[in-house]
């Protein structure tokens, strides 16, 4: 058996990777291909009459492979569904960091999620608390109520985006340049930074088109998002080139955090470092460039 | 549990396994098939018994066509079947109770 430690709530989540949790050939291996996170679908990709089978896999999955720091996310059934609770249990009895509430569109569906999760922890004697949330939004009610689903709960980690759903639902198809999901997305990423937590892009289908691929991914970083899900490992190493900071962004970093550590212990509030106006605002996006470069194994420092 | 009617779990893909359990009489007759029988016939015809054991299956007949799973994919495969046959494999798995 396989402990895994307590989940934690903001941790690097550059790329996150579907993965059908009835497959055991892809769920044993999963952990090598250096993901952040991986997503272990009992969703979509699951047959309806293989959902039983799917969590008896799941549930031996988590207990016996090692997936080492790759976080491990469970996309579990709409509410919708009568597979949802059982789907519940699996998960945190297994041990499961989180779960993606699936087609999410109000704060209820987070707190009806909620209230099975800790049912399930009470029931299964794991500490209460220790699974995590995040909700995917996969409607246009769901994008409207994107702010009361990101506070909905001290246990939401994050939000993304569905876009296959989405799109169907607004009568569009994927754009190169993104005007398809523009409003959307930048709705939700309002909604998730108004509420302080993380924000996922959807994925990109169409594995033979990389241009069309880096494009977005460039544009998910230019908007702001912490990650992006992923259906293909060949996807990772790019996805994790753009979120990665520059050498430049790094060193301007460090010294924010530097000067601005020592300025606040003389007493002072605003300065200049290489000649722009600097403050305490900076602090925050300084440090976290820098956890950012030391998960990306670029700083080596000890400012954080 | 007693097996009260055929089910099947698991597919012929590879490192999965396709169990089948039907009703018996005789204690637990075990036809094992495997793409590793050479390597690791033992071990997972060892895994297969366990499993039935811990899950209290005392008469059935259960053909298994292993493509290489690993031994929880095995596990996970068996209990399957053997709740599938008892028409409870749904909801209420008692979860780290027979399910280990």
């Amino acid at each position: 058996m396989i402990p895994r430690p307590r989940p934690e709530r903001f941790r690097l989540r550059r790329t996150m990777m579907f993965m059908n949790a009835q497959k055991p050939g892809l769920i044993k291996d999963a952990y090598i291909y250096g993901c952040d996170s991986i997503m272990l679908d009992l969703e979509d990709a699951v047959a309806e009459n293989q959902k039983d089978a799917a969590r008896f896999s799941l549930y031996h999955a988590l207990k016996t492979i090692d997936y080492g720091d790759t976080e491990v996310i469970v996309r579990i059934n709409g509410l919708d569904t009568p597979h949802w609770q059982e789907d519940i249990r699996v998960c945190v009895a297994g041990g499961a960091d989180g779960i993606r509430i699936a087609k999410c569109e109000s704060a209820k569906d987070v707190h009806t999620v909620e209230e099975a999760v800790l049912a399930a922890e009470r029931e299964f004697g794991v500490e209460e608390g220790r699974t995590l949330l995040m909700a995917a939004l996969e409607s246009p009610k769901g994008i409207l109520n994107a702010y009361e689903i990101c506070s909905a709960s001290e246990r939401m980690f994050g939000v993304a985006i569905s876009g296959g759903d989405f799109r169907k639902c607004m009568q569009t198809t994927p754009q190169p340049d993104g005007i398809d999901m523009l409003a959307a997305r930048g709705q939700m990423l309002l909604a998730a930074r108004a509420a302080g937590i993380q924000c996922f892009d959807t994925v990109f289908t169409d594995l033979d088109d990389q241009a069309g691929f880096e494009a977005e991914v460039l544009q998910n970083k230019t908007m702001g998002f912490d990650g992006k899900s992923l259906i293909n490992p060949k996807q990772i190493r790019f996805v994790h080139q753009v979120f990665a900071p520059t050498e430049k962004e790094l060193i301007q970093a460090e010294k924010i955090v530097r000067v601005v550590r020592e300025n606040a212990a003389k007493g002072l509030g605003v300065f200049t470092v290489d000649g722009k106006m600097i403050d305490i605002a900076f602090l925050p996006g300084a440090e976290r460039t820098l956890r950012l470069g030391k998960a990306c194994g670029m700083y080596k420092g000890d400012l954080v | 549990m007693e097996i009260l009617k055929p089910a099947m779990a698991g597919t012929l893909e590879s490192s999965d396994a396709q169990v089948t359990v039907e009703p018996g009489t005789q204690g637990i007759q075990l036809t094992l098939s495997s793409s590793v029988m050479n390597q690791y016939g033992r071990q997972i015809r060892a895994t297969i018994l366990e499993t039935l054991e811990r899950l209290e299956v005392k008469n059935a007949n259960v053909t298994v066509v292993d493509k290489g799973a690993l031994d929880c994919t095995l596990k996970a495969r068996v209990e399957c079947a053997v709740f599938r046959s008892a028409d409870c494999s749904q909801q209420n798995i008692p979860w780290g109770g027979v399910i280990v």
